[in-house]
């Protein structure tokens, strides 16, 4: 059984109730008593003051919680190839195209077009940043989380290089929220090395399993879990809040799912 | 003519960051100039065009599409009926041609449903259903009608996720979405599962189809043409858009290979850090992609055969990527846009042009570019206004996207890597 093994340097985090890596940490470790609150989204300081104002909620999630791995595991962002997974694009500008060509008036602004590109956040992450490296931009609809942390793995393994993971998801307004019901805006990073350095927090080794994925027991961790694609990282999350060695199963696709191994370094 | 070559002695894996090359062994894809590689080679022999005037459904714009004929004819597979938009019915056309699916079931007979991984590309996916849903919201409570499926037809996954069961697998599978570049950048991703030995297989490629989205975005970006679209022409002025499904079965090398097999040698990866709707000027992104596919392939661009070109149409794009190849290759190398005669196929134009590069080599076929007059004298190239036939051993396509995403694929004749 092939396996990808890989050390977390950095951790971002931003959702409901979640604000950062330290906050969430304090929450996942038990510390402090998870409550649901809408996500506190911010206009990304790295951005030129043009781009600032033209992005949207999926970027500004995206870039927050990727300077914040990347902050922590103290990697040049410069050089730092990345991996975005979200589970659809940005919720609010698909329906304002959506709604603007069912109408009369098809006129649909260049910004909001540009917008809708799936690999919205990773351009606006690579000019917030100054970074040529590669982008792998990926959905893979509920099993997004799955599917990055899997292409970022690989890549680790494979080009020997670092390697920032950002899975992000945001709402839709009505009436695609009927249709897809997002909890809350969510966003993860882990900031992923090759090689064990002083910065490493933990040992990740993932292979592929056909067992179930494990759930949260707080129950409303659980239920942000269950309803945000990106948030079936809170397991992975919790055991390194916890700093404990764990064998746990994360979700991915309806029939593989990611077995991850994790030990702390430290 | 059949023969051999016996490459067993000579497949010693390559250290990094050469990579160990991977075959194409079997593809096909549909486009508005064929559906199938026979009549997609003879579009190309005779270089015909499928553009024609824009008349996409209720679509009012001046401007030239390359539909594919006969998509929504085609019923998707009873099990798979949730799938059932456009992108998805085109894809199954593609999938059911030229023996792919028959490969696909004897590589999971092969490998086992687990080791084979499905990587697509799509940038719209089946928007075009929830952009149809749109026009029949409930009058009072603006709900869409209750026959709408978001997961299974809009959702970017859905091609991915379709073809995942279509062939009944259970390994990786995922889209890649990054604009343009998507479906050139699959042949990254299924290239590392491979190599670290997660999978022995991969179906890549992309499909993109016509929606009011991308037409109407495009248009608002001003990069429409009025006319058929002249890529690196003196007068360009726009892009036309297509359609497209284009699939690779990509698999290890076997012991034994066709001389005209086509392998996957370089892949280059980079990004601009530049403009979300406009390339670099210099094309400073696209170099370093051209430039990391070549060291990939371990080749030096005087050994690059022929080049194709991103080459979309637009004043920007045509100038930017013109630069970087000039400054990289000079002014000999045979070059050409094949977007002329397909249109700009999006998220499927990677794996589209792969098969064509593909069909080039085996065919020793240098495609000239279409509608295209007179080229820009500003763009010191040797850019192909006639086909040309002669043996080629090594191309290179570009691949492109909004976002500042770039892709660069080497891929070259099993004889000349093993000769």
């Amino acid at each position: 059984m092939t396996t990808l093994t890989a050390y977390i340097e950095g951790i971002g985090l931003l959702g409901p109730g979640l604000n950062d890596w330290p906050t969430g940490c304090a929450i996942l470790r038990g510390d402090t008593a998870y409550q649901f609150q809408p996500t506190l989204l911010q206009a990304p300081p790295s951005l030129p003051a043009a781009e600032r104002r033209r992005c949207g909620p999926m970027v500004k999630l995206s870039l927050a919680v990727g300077h914040e791995a990347a902050a922590m595991a103290g990697l040049d962002v410069t050089t730092l190839p990345t991996v975005f997974s979200a589970s659809g694009g940005d919720g609010k500008n698909c329906d304002e195209i959506c709604t603007m060509l069912a109408s009369d008036d098809r006129l649909i602004s260049p910004t909001r077009f540009h917008n809708s590109v799936h690999n919205a956040a990773a351009g606006y992450w690579s000019i917030a940043t100054g970074a040529m490296a590669s982008s792998s931009v990926l959905c893979a609809y509920d099993a997004s989380f799955g599917a990055g942390l899997l292409e970022a793995l690989a890549q680790v393994a494979v080009d020997r290089t670092p390697c920032l993971l950002i899975a992000s998801d945001t709402r839709y307004p009505e009436p695609l929220n009927a249709a897809r019901p997002i909890a809350a805006e969510f966003a993860v990073a882990l900031a992923l090395v090759p090689a064990r350095s002083a910065q490493s927090l933990a040992k990740i080794t993932l292979r592929l399993t056909s067992a179930p994925a494990g759930t949260m027991a707080d129950a409303g961790l659980e239920q942000i879990r269950a309803h945000i694609p990106a948030a079936r990282s809170l397991p992975l999350l919790a055991c390194l809040a916890r700093r404990e060695s764990a064998a746990l199963v994360i979700d991915y696709l309806h029939n593989c799912r990611l077995a991850v191994d994790l030990s702390p370094c430290s | 003519m059949h023969w051999f070559v016996k490459i067993s002695a000579f497949n010693t894996p390559f250290t990094s960051p050469e990579l160990t090359p991977l075959l194409l062994s079997h593809f096909t894809t549909t486009s508005c100039i064929g559906h199938g590689l026979t009549p997609t080679l003879d579009a190309l022999r005779q270089r015909r065009s499928g553009l024609a005037p824009c008349d996409f459904d209720t679509v009012d714009l001046a401007t030239y599409i390359g539909q594919v004929a006969g998509v929504d004819k085609v019923t998707l597979r009873a099990d798979l009926r949730d799938f059932n938009c456009r992108n998805n019915r085109l894809l199954q056309m593609t999938l059911e041609q030229d023996g792919f699916a028959d490969a696909v079931h004897a590589a999971r007979q092969k490998y086992g449903a687990d080791r084979i991984g499905i990587f697509l590309g799509t940038s719209t996916a089946g928007i075009l259903q929830t952009e149809l849903a749109y026009r029949r919201r409930d009058a009072t409570t603006g709900a869409l009608p209750a026959d709408f499926k978001y997961g299974t037809t809009h959702n970017t996954f859905s091609a991915s996720d379709f073809t995942h069961r279509y062939f009944g697998l259970s390994g990786p599978a995922v889209a890649v979405s990054s604009a343009c570049s998507s479906s050139a950048k699959v042949f990254a991703s299924a290239r590392r599962m491979i190599e670290v030995g997660l999978i022995d297989a991969a179906v890549v490629g992309g499909v993109d189809s016509l929606c009011l989205t991308t037409l109407y975005g495009f248009n608002a970006l001003g990069l429409l043409s009025a006319q058929p679209c002249r890529p690196y022409d003196r007068d360009r002025n726009g892009i036309s858009i297509g359609e497209a499904a284009a699939v690779v079965l990509l698999e290890r090398l076997p012991d034994d290979l066709d001389a005209d097999a086509v392998l996957l040698l370089g892949i280059g990866e980079s990004s601009d850090a530049y403009h979300m709707s406009s390339p670099h000027p210099d094309g400073l992104g696209a170099t370093i992609a051209m430039r990391d596919a070549l060291a990939m392939a371990d080749l030096v661009p005087e050994q690059i055969d022929y080049i194709n070109l991103h080459g979309t149409a637009t004043q920007t794009n045509d100038a930017a990527e013109g630069k970087a190849v000039s400054a990289l290759f000079g002014p000999a190398t045979a070059v050409s846009s094949t977007k002329g005669a397909t249109g700009h196929t999006l998220g499927a134009a990677g794996g589209l042009e792969a098969v064509i590069c593909a069909l080039a080599l085996q065919q020793g076929l240098l495609p000239g570019g279409v509608h295209t007059a007179q080229c820009d004298p500003a763009l010191p190239l040797n850019y192909l206004l006639q086909n040309q036939m002669r043996r080629i051993d090594h191309v290179l396509t570009n691949s492109f996207g909004f976002g500042g995403t770039n892709c660069s694929l080497v891929f070259g004749r099993a004889d000349s890597s093993f000769p």
